[in-house]
C-alpha cells in the first residue's frame, strides 16, 4: 500500500478530480493531440505562445488519474515559461518519472509529487503523454502524439 | 423488434451440479498459481489473456525436448519416426476434441489469428471479389475485423457488421437482414474476449447457410469454457489457440470441411506442404500438410494434445458447471460494489466480467489490483469498435479459468473496495 500512496499522491487524486486549465482555449495558436490508443488516454493541448513565451495553455481529454493529473499541473507550471525553459523542465521530469534524475527535485516544484511513478514503469507513459504533447505543439508537429 | 439470442446454445448449456469437480486439488496442477506475487497471494484473473499451464503440460513439453526431440515426416530414424507419431497423435486428439469428421481437416496453425488470417488469404482471396461483402459481428477481436479488411482493400470487398444491444448481445434479425447475394463470408466470434457474451452459433450458421454462404467461427475464448462440436453446429471453419486453452503459445487450430480445404489454395510455401517440386511446376501435399509449411512447432502440438486429455481426464461438463457457478457468483458480488457499471451483461456468458468504475480509470484500477497480486487486463482488449459502442476508452476485465475459486472473486472484490478507498 505505501507504494501506491507515493504513486496516488493527494494532490495528483486532486488534479485528476478537478483538472485546472480544462477548457479549451480560443486564442490558442498553438494545438497538439496526445493519444495512447492501448489504454484510451486521450488529450487535446491548447497553447497560446506570445514569442517564445507560453501566454496561456490549457488542456481537454480523458484518460487515468496519472495522466489527467500531469496535463493539469503541467499546464500551471509551464503558463509563462518560455519554450526553452519548459523543455528544461520536460527533461527533469522525465528523469524524475523514470527515476534517473540526481534526486535533487527542488527545480521540480509541485511535480515533484509524481516522484512514485517511476516504481510503476508501466505507468510513465501516462504521466508523460501530456508533456510530449507539449512539445509536438512548441514544435507545430500535425500528428498524433503516443508514448505507447 | 429485434429478438436476441436468449436461448443458451446447447453446447454451453451447464448441468445443473457438477459433480467432484475439486478445484483446490485442480489448482496443485497448475505450479504457478501457489506463488506470491507483490507479497500477496497471486490471484490471476486474465485467463482471456492467456491461460496457466497444468504440470502435466510443462512436463510434456520439457519431456520432448529431453527424450523425443527431432524433425519431423521425412526422417527415417526412430526420434523422427517417434516424434511424427506424438505429432500426429496430437492431432487425432484434437480431432476428437472438436468432434471434426476427419483428422486431416485439423490443420496446426500459431494460434486463432493466424487461422483467420489463412483462411482470409485461401478462401478469401479466392471467393470475394470487387463488390462482395464480409460480414461479421460489432463484438470481433482485432484479429477477425482485420484480416478481412486487408483482403477487403486488396480485393475492393467490403466489411459488414451486425450490429449488438446495450447487454452485447447479437441482433440476429439485423444480422439476417445483412445477409445479401454479395455476401461471401461470415466471421462471428464464439464467445466475446471484451464482454463474455456467448453467441448462437448453430443458429447464425443456418441463417448464413440459408444463403449459402459459409461461416468462420473465431472460438478463442469458447474452447477453453466449453465442449466445442463443430460437426454439430455445422460450422465451416473454426479457430482457437493453444495458450488460452492450459497449452503452450505458438500453436493454434484451424478446423475447416474439408471439400472447402481441398478446394483452397495453399498458404504459405515450403517444406512439408509439396508432394514434389520442380522450377517449372510444383504440386501440392494432402491435407493437413497443405497447410502447414516449414517445420511445425512439435512441442507445442504435443503439449496441446496433453492440455486436451487433462480436460477431458476432468470433464468438460463438469468443468463448465463449476465455471459457470463461479461466474455468477462473481457477477453478483461485483454488480453490489457501488459506482461499478458491468460492460457485456448478455443472458449468456461465458469466463468474463468487464466492468468499469465510475470516475476511476481502468487503468488505475488494474494498478491497485495489482498491488494486491491481483491479476486483471485493462484497455480496449482488442476491440476497439466495440469500446466505441459502449462509448467508453477502455473496461478493466477479469477473465476466469476452471481453477478460479468464489473465494478468489471475494478477492476481486475486496481489492475493488480499495480502489474506490485510495480514490475515495
Amino acid at each position: 500500500m505505501s507504494d501506491l500512496r507515493e504513486l496516488y499522491q493527494d494532490v495528483i487524486l486532486e488534479h485528476s478530480k478537478a483538472p485546472r486549465n480544462y477548457r479549451e482555449l480560443p486564442l490558442a495558436n498553438h494545438k497538439a493531440e496526445g493519444y495512447n490508443p492501448l489504454c484510451g488516454d486521450h488529450f487535446t493541448l491548447y497553447v497560446d505562445l506570445d514569442g517564445d513565451r507560453v501566454r496561456d495553455i490549457s488542456f481537454q481529454g480523458s484518460g487515468c488519474a496519472i495522466s489527467k493529473a500531469s496535463a493539469s499541473m503541467l499546464t500551471q507550471m509551464v503558463k509563462g515559461k518560455t519554450k526553452a525553459e519548459a523543455q528544461e523542465l520536460f527533461d527533469k521530469f522525465l528523469q524524475l518519472v523514470k527515476g534517473e534524475g540526481n534526486g535533487n527535485q527542488a527545480e521540480l516544484g509541485k511535480l515533484a509529487v509524481f516522484s512514485g511513478v517511476c516504481e510503476f514503469p508501466v505507468r510513465v507513459k501516462c504521466a508523460t503523454l501530456v508533456w510530449h504533447t507539449l512539445r509536438a505543439a512548441l514544435e507545430g508537429k500535425q500528428q498524433a502524439v503516443s508514448t505507447e | 423488434m429485434t429478438t436476441v439470442a436468449n436461448r443458451l446454445p446447447r453446447e454451453f448449456r451447464p448441468s445443473r451440479v457438477h459433480t467432484g469437480f475439486d478445484v483446490e486439488k485442480v489448482r496443485r496442477d497448475f505450479p504457478i498459481l501457489a506463488q506470491r506475487v507483490r507479497g500477496k497471494k497471486l490471484v490471476y484473473l486474465d485467463n482471456a489473456a492467456t491461460s496457466q499451464k497444468p504440470q502435466v503440460v510443462i512436463d510434456a513439453i520439457s519431456r520432448y525436448y529431453e527424450e523425443g526431440n527431432a524433425n519431423i515426416h521425412r526422417g527415417v530414424h526412430y526420434l523422427s519416426e517417434h516424434a511424427t507419431e506424438e505429432h500426429e497423435a496430437a492431432r487425432k486428439t484434437v480431432q476428437n476434441f472438436v468432434n471434426a469428421a476427419q483428422a486431416h481437416e485439423i490443420i496446426f496453425v500459431r494460434g486463432a489469428t493466424e487461422g483467420i488470417n489463412l483462411v482470409a488469404q485461401t478462401y478469401g482471396r479466392a471467393h470475394v471479389n470487387a463488390g462482395d461483402e464480409v460480414l461479421i459481428t460489432a463484438m470481433e477481436h482485432h484479429s477477425n475485423i482485420v484480416p478481412w479488411q486487408i483482403l477487403g482493400e486488396e480485393k475492393g470487398a467490403r466489411l459488414r457488421v451486425a450490429p449488438i444491444n446495450d447487454r452485447g448481445e447479437l441482433l440476429l434479425d439485423e444480422f439476417e437482414k445483412l445477409l445479401n447475394p454479395r455476401t461471401r463470408m461470415v466471421g462471428v466470434t464464439h464467445v466475446s474476449n471484451a464482454l463474455g457474451t456467448v453467441n448462437p452459433i448453430s443458429r447464425i450458421v443456418q441463417l448464413a447457410h440459408g444463403h449459402n454462404i459459409p461461416v468462420l467461427v473465431d472460438g478463442a475464448q469458447a474452447v477453453p469454457h466449453t465442449q466445442v462440436d463443430v460437426q454439430a453446429l455445422d460450422v465451416d471453419f473454426y479457430v482457437f489457440s493453444g495458450h488460452k486453452v492450459y497449452a503452450p503459445t505458438g500453436i493454434g487450430v484451424l478446423y475447416g470441411k474439408t471439400a472447402l480445404l481441398e478446394a483452397m489454395p495453399p498458404y504459405q510455401g515450403g517444406g512439408d506442404m509439396i508432394s514434389s517440386v520442380t522450377f517449372e511446376k510444383t504440386s501440392y501435399n494432402k491435407l493437413p500438410y497443405k497447410f502447414e509449411a516449414g517445420t511445425p512447432h512439435v512441442a507445442g502440438a504435443i503439449g496441446l494434445g496433453t492440455a486436451i486429455e487433462y480436460l477431458n481426464g476432468l470433464g468438460i461438463a463438469n468443468m463448465a458447471a463449476f465455471e459457470h457457478e463461479v461466474l455468477e457468483y462473481a457477477t453478483e458480488a461485483i454488480s453490489a460494489v457501488p459506482g461499478i457499471r458491468l460492460i457485456g451483461t448478455a443472458a449468456q456468458k461465458a469466463g468474463v466480467l468487464s466492468f468499469v468504475l465510475e470516475g476511476i480509470h481502468p487503468h488505475d484500477v488494474g494498478t491497485i489490483l495489482d498491488q494486491e497480486g491481483i491479476a486483471i487486463r485493462t484497455g480496449h482488449h482488442c476491440a476497439q469498435p466495440l469500446m466505441q459502442r459502449f462509448g467508453i476508452p477502455a473496461t478493466a476485465r477479469a477473465s476466469f479459468a476452471l481453477y478460479n475459486t468464489k473465494e478468489e472473486a471475494d478477492a476481486l472484490v475486496a481489492g475493488i473496495q480499495k480502489v474506490r478507498e485510495v480514490f475515495a
